[in-house]
């Protein structure tokens, strides 16, 4: 059972990590959002060492991280645009040096594992959060990605607005944290986005390709990493799934 | 008419320019409007506006108000602040002072440009449709904003990222017109337009003002257009801050002290 709840809390971050994906890639924030994943390394690491719950360690660096992001991406200038660089990398490099050397890779790349109820709970929960601010602040988003001026005088609480999708991007992170692992996890949050992208020029089918192309690349890159590769590190294979139906879709003549 | 000339020339003349002067002293300078003005309160109030970006200070100590039913052009050279202060009347910006608006102003922002790429994937009627449930209003007001500005089927349904520079325009002024302002700021709504565009733009806005009664506040470089539409000008630059009547501000001298260049523009002299 343990391992159905994990399949399925996969789909439903796949899901969740098409829709962000897609309004993150409209918001231009794909390069700075790539890399914010590493931002729960040295509370993954740490939770490793201290044998507690990996997620609450991620997660709260991750949170905390979030915050920090949010405050240096309000002054828009180069010099903070390269401190949101260092944060993330300080990240990877204080994550890789606190977690112990076993757990290393489990952090880094991820590892398939059964998922309680409570957990497969918990994360549907926290999918459904995602879902929920994505649907409700749609239109507040659309006038934000617009201009951000015009949304300010149309009365839009922009600043709360970028914060709650931050969060919410980092939310959807934390639900894939465990499977894909502190590098890749938002790989698929980007890469499926990028590849509907190319598929449609209409806001709502871009939307719905992005998930859908994100769930697709889990239950492909899932079945050919445990029934050909046998291994349950099944992150990097997810992401090159991605790649390659990303490379795919280049193909096609618009 | 300096009235230097005594016992020579066009007595009678010098009499009627110095007549007319005195009449449109009267009808158009502030201090003798304020026995209409006291009796209507201002639909905004600035009193020593200050902006600041770091130690540059932008805006100082800037005093007006507009009534309802205005016109004001705000003239300057680049860089004198005129964006800025368009913004931080709507509180866009930080600013020192004060900036008050009477209860029923409803503003309407035209921006000059907006962060908008052209690849994100949104159409016209996608846009205007946003804003018009995040102001909850009804969904006639669509409608009848797109048979105002006569915008067809086709131009709502097309993508953002394919409209010409004068589409765009129309697109914003929509936007703006969603929510049925009382007040428009429009921030240089014709730069990088054509002539013939530029022309259905401020045909337009003269529209809205005398049909709708709109209060318009006007960033422009265009004199000629100031000089057609305004009823008050504010002009800003580092060193200089004046307010008044077109006729007044829009002098050769006051100009060249503005924009540090005399003026390429004659005023016919009969319009006196």
């Amino acid at each position: 059972m343990g391992h159905i709840y994990a399949i399925l809390l996969a789909g439903l971050f796949a899901i969740a990590a098409g829709l962000v994906g897609s309004v993150a890639s409209m918001k231009r924030m794909v390069l700075a959002s790539d890399v914010m994943s590493h931002l729960a390394l040295p509370g993954l690491g740490i939770a490793f060492l201290l044998k507690g719950n990996p997620l609450v360690g991620g997660g709260a660096t991750l949170f905390l991280g979030t915050l920090l992001v949010w405050q240096l991406q309000k002054k828009t200038d180069l010099a903070t645009d390269a401190s949101i660089g260092v944060v993330f990398a300080a990240c990877l490099g204080i994550g890789a040096l606190v977690t112990p050397n076993e757990d290393l890779l489990e952090a880094l790349f991820g590892n398939f594992q059964k998922l309680s109820l409570p957990g497969f709970l918990l994360g549907t929960a926290a999918v459904m959060l995602v879902v929920a601010f994505l649907l409700g602040m749609k239109d507040r988003l659309i006038l934000d990605l617009f201009s951000p001026e015009l949304a300010a005088a149309t009365g839009v609480k922009v600043a709360l607005l970028d914060l709650g999708f931050l969060l919410v991007f980092s939310l959807t992170i934390l639900v894939g944290l465990r499977f894909m692992g502190g590098l890749l996890s938002s790989a698929l949050i980007i890469i499926p986005a990028a590849t509907a992208r190319q598929l449609t020029g209409r806001m709502g089918q871009f939307v719905v390709l992005a998930s859908a192309v994100s769930l697709v690349s889990v239950a492909v890159g899932f079945l050919i990493s445990t029934l050909i590769l046998k291994t349950s590190t099944v992150g990097p294979t997810i992401v090159i799934v991605s790649v390659l139906l990303f490379v795919m879709s280049l193909l096609k003549k618009k | 008419m300096t009235g230097g000339n005594s016992g020579s020339g066009w007595p009678l003349e010098l009499f009627l320019a110095e007549a007319k002067k005195e009449f449109e002293a009267l009808s158009n300078s502030n201090g003798d409007r304020t026995w209409k003005r006291e009796m209507v309160d201002p639909l905004l109030s600035v009193r020593n506006l200050g902006v600041a970006f770091g130690n540059r200070a932008v805006l100082r100590q800037l005093s007006f108000e507009i009534y309802s039913g205005d016109c004001l052009a705000i003239i300057g050279p680049n860089g004198a602040g005129k964006t800025v202060l368009l913004k931080a009347l709507q509180h866009l910006v930080p600013y020192q002072g004060e900036i008050h608006w009477s209860p029923e102003a409803r503003l309407g922002y035209v921006p000059q440009r907006v962060a908008a790429d052209r690849e994100l994937p949104l159409r016209v009627s996608e846009l205007l449709a946003a804003k018009a449930r995040v102001l909850h209003l009804a969904d006639q007001e669509m409608d009848q904003v797109s048979s105002e500005l006569n915008l067809s089927p086709e131009f709502l349904s097309a993508g953002i990222g394919t409209l010409s520079g004068g589409q765009f325009q129309k697109v914003l002024i929509a936007f703006a017109l969603l929510g049925r302002p009382n007040v428009l700021l429009f921030d240089e709504p014709t730069a990088s337009l054509d002539e013939l565009t530029e022309e259905r733009i401020y045909e337009l806005v003269h529209q809205l003002q005398t049909q709708r009664g709109i209060t318009l506040i006007l960033v422009s470089h265009d004199l000629s257009v100031v000089y057609r539409y305004a009823t008050r000008v504010l002009c800003l630059s580092k060193n200089k801050v004046c307010m008044g009547p077109p006729k007044e501000i829009m002098t050769p001298e006051t100009l060249e002290e503005l924009y540090g260049a005399p003026p390429k523009y004659y005023r016919h002299l009969e319009e006196l």
